[in-house]
């Protein structure tokens, strides 16, 4: 058969099955060779919303989405080139949260075609046909039929089948593929490897004789020192990093597995995981083993941040240093558990009764959630101050290569900072100016002190007049003011200056700054802006805003829609909007959605184009 | 002849200069009402120190809020005055940070046994190393006068003025039954040599050392045990060779009782039965290991460099080549 091979810059490609049936392990497989092969890459997990769904049905789908190419990649990207589908059902999901492209070619198991049932029969056809309607490719292959030939039970089976023909699809380099299965399977007996192999390979034969057309999607050029890992990995491998030698904890999706993965390797670095009885006995035991001098952090999301607000305020109050991170999913309440949002910020800003000044971080990409792990710890530390880095589902399971980040022995081996160890000295020995202060630590310092949740003077001792209380309230502000002076203005993305400048933070960083390349590239005057640090704000924004016409935000959280009729004069404005007309009195517009997914660059550039009042 | 310059070869280390007094443990002057049992817990505590020449820099004691939750101000030692509810995660924290130093967690009872009840069951559960002592008063002090958990039936409060509906919760009977309890016992505040007999048993205890003081406040409960302890009827000093020691001055306080504080089905039935208050020491395992030993048993203690090393090594699995 004549083959049709095409040379693409990158490939977007998902594999669904049945929860239970394997297609995330191929696509692990899948997408660990790619690494390999030099290929950026983005991989999202695609998870059902029960731990054992019934089989066959929407919400059963599991799976994985890789993107993948040429280039580094910093984002989930756009719509599906292709789909290996192990059943219509599986299908039919993605065409309902409209992941597929129009000229999605779709591989699918046509055992039901033949299926006794002739409801599902029809509706394998009708979906089928209708992906061919609207300029895509069905390529009906017998996965389950080929799998019984070689092993007895089809799952989990079918997957290494479907592995090995997308090995031919993309021209995967057939031996790592191989190596990189048996990697995989390593803890497995033998025997399961070997058919695991034996199916790997027949897939691969299968598709030579029997597909007509392969992709090729070079590596990229650069080779610096690479790692793949997801969001939830870099936190934990970069509070180890950080020097962090406790994670308190409560289980919430999507933070619980950062404390999984540190549970795993944490003790042999001397650190331990500690799981709560909840949420504010988590936070509790942190904020009680830093007071102690012991670096810890705990870890939450949502629900979970808002049990903790009380023991926030009494670290801000107490000036006990405290990172928490919050990994956020869609809310309000039990919301959108497995699913992103950037819905915390202003929360995580305000929600504390009283004025609480503290420090909020949010993490743009893998990378930074393993390197803010120090910055937190050391501002934390440094200020006497509570940190909250901000992560998100998005971050928290999607997988990327970036460059390895340099591991250093003062961080790695940071003593608890800033004790005072001589007779005399005061609890709270505010600097006037800058509010800051060093620590007497338990254990470590020869002087006592009281640390108090009600307003204290400079000795740690209740008082309750005005001049106390204000004084009190201006040190703990001025920590922030110290922090911002010392922050340098953000960089942009794009021109200096321009038409429009588009401002996000957290995991929306790539899917941002890719659309704003495409639009430039198209010659518009668009730039873009990432905040990393949302309180304090860095200086100089409005002297950056003032330097554009249009300023907007683009989030995933809630906003009233400019255009929603039926809203006055009190429409709500996205979180990070908000703050920024606030503080900066810019007319800040915003586009942000409650989609439960990452944005996509093309659906960024298309609001960004209509904001310019054109299309390019 | 010149001073010989002796203060400089004195350090506090000294030995000779090492004995603490009880001033040494003397912090702000207390501002609890006239007569509350506070204060002599206070005392008692402070006795406790000195007997067992605390250095008070090596001390944490962790409170709550509520009246009785001021008490780390008033006692001169590394004081954390926290929020309701909320004394034994941060008091855990100190312990897993920490095991050297001494931790004193001090409660009311609607800060433990109410707001607090979650911590309180797991906190007994895990064991921690600290001496946890609950300031009962049967009622809300600092907020003057509301309803408490221990509050007995009928008792009017502010918030039950015609009578608190419930029966109260019955705080032994619940320690009792918590898996992996290690010690628990029961003191008051009107019995000062008992109560400083108890505290010196639950500071040797290894582990979660919990101690219910029966506290008399005049103001708001005076009529509590029997208007703070008049009433020998209502009390029992438990005793055994293992327990704690009562002297005969204390028979016109209450009745006595044999009680062998490794039998936990006799512990559990005295204070389910509640025929009278049980004084003094209903349970202890010595043998069981705290929290804290369990965990920091399971610790490597890598150099710095071998930190970096292993993570590295951690970081080489998840390059693409690796
Ligand atoms: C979260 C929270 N809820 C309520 C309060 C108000 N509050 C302060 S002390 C207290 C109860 C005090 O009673 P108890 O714990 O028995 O201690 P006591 O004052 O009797 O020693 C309450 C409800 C608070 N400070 N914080
Ligand atoms: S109200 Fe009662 S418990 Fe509070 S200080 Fe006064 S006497 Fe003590």
């Amino acid at each position: 058969m004549a083959i049709h091979k095409q040379s693409v810059k990158e490939h977007i490609l998902e594999i669904v099955s049945d929860a239970g049936e394997g297609a995330q392990k191929a696509g692990e497989v899948f997408a660990k060779t790619a690494a390999r092969m030099g290929n950026g890459l983005w991989t999202e997990a695609i998870i059902p919303a029960e731990i054992q769904p019934p089989a066959h049905g929407v919400r059963s789908s599991s799976g994985i989405r890789i993107r993948f190419g040429s280039d580094f990649v910093s984002n989930g990207g756009d719509l599906t080139n292709l789909a290996l589908v192990f059943n219509e059902m599986s299908l039919l999901s993605r065409l309902q949260i409209g992941s597929l492209a129009d000229d999605v070619i779709v591989i699918i198991d046509d055992i039901w075609s033949k299926d006794p049932s002739r409801e599902i029969r029809e509706h394998y056809r009708e979906l089928l046909d209708g992906i061919r309607q609207r300029g895509g490719r069905v390529v009906e292959v017998p996965l389950q039929e080929e799998t019984l030939k070689i092993v007895e039970e089809p799952n989990p089976g079918k997957n290494m089948f479907a592995l090995g023909l997308l090995g031919f699809v993309y021209e995967r380099n057939q031996k790592l593929l191989a190596a990189v299965v048996s990697e995989a399977f390593q803890a497995k007996p033998a025997e399961v490897l070997r058919s695991n192999l034996k199916l790997l390979d027949a897939g691969y034969q299968w598709a030579k004789v029997h597909l007509d057309f392969q992709f090729e999607v070079p590596g990229m050029q650069s080779r610096k020192p690479m790692l793949a890992m997801n969001g939830n990995q870099a936190l934990a491998l970069g509070s180890i990093a950080a020097g962090f030698e406790l994670c308190s904890m409560y289980p919430i999706t999507p933070a619980t597995s950062v404390s999984q993965y540190l549970a795993a390797i944490f003790e042999e670095f001397g650190g331990f995981v500690h799981q709560a009885e909840d949420e504010l006995a988590a936070i509790g035991v942190a904020l009680g083993a830093n007071f102690a001098g012991k670096p810890a952090f705990t870890v939450t999301s949502g629900p979970g941040m808002a049990l903790k607000t009380e023991f926030m305020g009494l670290a801000v109050m107490t000036e006990i240093p405290l990172v928490v991170i919050d990994v956020q999913r869609g809310g309000p309440s039990t919301g959108l558990p497995t699913k992103v949002e950037q819905g915390d910020l202003l929360s995580s800003i305000f929600a504390t009764p009283g004025d609480a000044p503290k420090v909020v971080l949010a993490a743009s990409s893998i990378g930074d959630c393993f390197k803010l792990m120090q910055t937190a710890r050391r501002i934390a530390e440094d200020f006497r101050m509570l940190v909250i880095l901000l992560s998100d589902a998005n971050l928290a399971s999607g997988v990327q290569l970036f460059e390895r980040p340099e591991l250093m022995l003062d961080e790695i081996a940071r003593p608890m900072s800033a004790g005072t160890s001589h007779k005399g000295d005061l609890a709270y020995d505010w600097q006037e100016e800058t509010g800051l202060s060093k620590r007497l630590i338990p254990g470590r310092s020869k002087e006592v002190g009281m640390t108090s949740s009600l307003n204290h003077s400079p000795a740690g001792l209740v008082r309750s007049d005005t001049e106390s209380n204000e004084l009190a309230h201006r040190m703990r502000s001025h920590k922030l003011a110290a922090l911002q002076q010392a922050l340098k203005p953000p960089a942009l993305h794009g021109a200096e200056q321009g038409e429009l400048l588009v401002v996000g933070w957290g995991s929306t960083r790539g899917a941002i700054e890719e659309a704003v390349d495409r639009l430039r590239a198209a010659g518009q005057r668009v730039s873009s802006l990432h905040l990393v640090f949302l309180n304090p704000l860095p200086p100089g924004l409005k002297e950056i805003f003032g330097r554009f016409k249009q300023v907007m935000c683009v989030e995933i959280n809630y906003a009233d829609a400019a255009d929603d009729a039926f809203v006055g004069e009190g429409r709500r404005y996205s979180q990070l909007a908000f703050l920024l007309r606030a503080q900066t009195l810019v007319d800040v517009d915003c586009f942000a959605r409650v989609c439960g997914r990452a944005l996509r660059p093309m659906e960024i550039a298309e609001v960004l184009e209509k904001k310019l009042g054109g299309s390019p | 002849m010149d001073q010989l310059p002796i203060d400089e070869f004195l350090t506090d280390l000294c030995p000779f200069e090492k004995q603490l007094d009880l001033d040494d443990y003397l912090g702000e002057a207390p501002r609890w009402c006239q007569g509350c049992g506070d204060l002599g817990i206070l005392t008692a505590v402070q006795k406790l120190l000195r007997d067992n020449q605390a250095e008070p820099t090596e001390v944490v004691c962790v409170s709550g809020i509520g009246c009785s939750s001021r008490f780390p101000y008033y006692l001169k030692a590394f004081g954390f005055h926290g929020i309701h509810g909320r004394a034994l995660p941060i008091s855990t924290g100190v312990a897993l940070a920490n095991p050297k130093l001494k931790v004193l967690t001090v409660m009311g009872d609607g800060d433990c046994f109410s707001i607090g009840a979650g911590h309180w069951v797991h906190a007994i559960r895990y064991n921690v190393n600290l001496l946890a002592m609950v300031l009962d008063n049967e009622i809300y002090g600092l907020t003057r006068e509301q309803t408490s958990p221990t509050t007995p039936l009928g008792t009017r409060t502010r918030t039950t003025p015609k009578g608190a509906f419930l029966p109260p919760l019955n705080p032994l009977q619940l320690m009792l039954g918590v898996s992996n309890l290690s010690f628990l016992a029961q003191t008051a505040t009107w019995l000062p040599q008992h109560l400083l007999a108890t505290l010196q048993q639950a500071y040797r205890h290894q582990g979660l050392a919990f101690v219910r003081i029966l506290q008399h406040c005049p103001v708001f409960s005076p009529q509590a045990f029997g208007e703070g302890g008049k009433d020998a009827e209502l009390m029992e000093f438990l005793y055994h060779v293992q327990g704690i020691a009562i002297d005969p001055a204390l028979e016109r306080f209450g009745g006595r009782r044999e009680h062998d504080p490794a039998d936990l089905a006799t512990a559990q039935r005295l204070a389910s039965e509640r025929e009278r208050e049980p004084l003094g020491l209903l349970y202890q395992n010595p043998d069981l290991p705290s929290y804290e030993t369990i965990r920091h048993a399971a610790l490597a203690h890598p150099s710095p460099a071998e930190k970096l090393t292993l993570l590295n090594r951690r970081l080489d699995r998840l390059a693409p080549e690796g």
